[in-house]
């Protein structure tokens, strides 16, 4: 967890950088294969080449690329624009909750390091950079580094899968549709921290679980991830 | 490539000023709240909240190939804290259920 206690005062060099490079390599392979994913879907879709590479330069955020690219129509309307804005923000509203986990660590910084780093915010290199902090790590720069890389290799795969367009027609037979739990779950290893801090993780998956049937589109990511804070909010460390 | 419609530029930045607003928000309103004890056990317990909030429910939904490809996933991470390994094994594991029927 994010823990500033045990952790060194916050700073930002280019080693910092290199080594967040360093640190993205085993994710690639994941973010590259999301690309193409993407790329695919998106050949599939009312998506040119080009609105598919600017939708993932610009938005880096497959879940809402995905949603966007299935709701994408020509010729783009302005009440068209009005959805595809409020679907953008509710799906990718789990970053809003990433980056204020990240404030205890990088609070301390000059604007112009941090937030150019929180626009390049993904969950692998949210997930990179808790773990270096969880391990003692203080450089922010890390940050940047997996945030640069994982962007370009994701730009990379949606072409790649635009152009092999329909070759992956049935995710399921190659195991596609498991890679993104697979992959949360391998990440969420190195965080543990004994069962009592692992209290308000039971909650949060249950809540969402049941939010899932209740709510539409990704509010239950929001539901579950409020309740658990809430809960460590309540949970007494020395009880 | 084809040329973009006006419309279609103005959706995408207005996609990438969305998705922007979430990143940033999040850090930008935490920097004006007091980080008292308890906003600070919040902000702890949030990560893994997060990703549970995120794993459980896509598991419920894709069935017990998915559970078992978390699983295995999960065992060797223990075991090696290999992440390549894991995530390569809960793959596997998800074809090897689909084949055998699961």
């Amino acid at each position: 967890m994010i823990d500033d206690r045990p952790g060194a005062p916050p700073f930002w060099s280019a080693a910092g950088f290199a080594q967040g490079v360093r640190l993205a390599a085993p994710a690639m392979p994941v973010m590259a294969l999301f690309g193409v994913a993407f790329g695919a879907f998106a050949a599939q879709k009312d998506v040119t080449l080009t609105e598919a590479a600017l939708m993932s330069a610009f938005m880096f955020a497959g879940a809402s690329q995905f949603v966007a690219a299935e709701i994408w129509a020509h010729p783009m309307t302005v009440a068209g624009i009005a959805t595809l804005a409020l679907v953008t923000a509710t799906v990718n509203m789990r970053f809003f909750l990433m980056g204020a986990s990240l404030r205890p660590w990088l609070g301390g910084l000059p604007a112009w390091q941090t937030y150019p780093a929180l626009s390049l915010l993904t969950e692998p290199g949210w997930l990179i950079a808790l773990r270096y902090r969880a391990e003692g790590g203080a450089d922010c720069a890390i940050l940047l580094g997996s945030g640069v890389a994982l962007w370009l290799i994701w730009i990379a795969g949606t072409v790649c899968g635009f152009l092999l367009g329909a070759l992956v027609t049935e995710p399921q037979r190659y195991g596609l549709d498991v890679v993104m739990p697979v992959f949360f779950i391998v990440v969420l290893v190195p965080l543990w921290r004994g069962p009592r801090r692992a209290v308000p993780w039971a909650v949060a998956g249950v809540v969402a679980l049941v939010a899932a049937q209740l709510l539409p589109g990704s509010w239950y990511i929001i539901a579950g991830a409020v309740a658990g804070a809430i809960t460590g909010g309540i949970h007494d460390e020395r009880a | 490539m084809s040329a973009l419609e006006p419309l279609v530029i103005a959706a995408l930045l207005v996609m990438a000023g969305a998705t922007l607003l979430m990143r940033a928000g999040g850090f930008w309103v935490m920097g004006r709240v007091p980080l008292t004890p308890r906003v600070r056990r919040m902000l702890e317990a949030l990560p893994g909240s997060i990703v549970a909030a995120i794993v459980l429910p896509v598991v419920a939904k894709i069935g017990p190939a998915a559970a078992l490809a978390v699983a295995a996933a999960a065992a060797v991470m223990v075991l090696r804290r290999n992440e390549f390994l894991a995530v390569a094994a809960g793959v596997a594991v998800a074809i090897l259920a689909r084949s055998a029927g699961v």
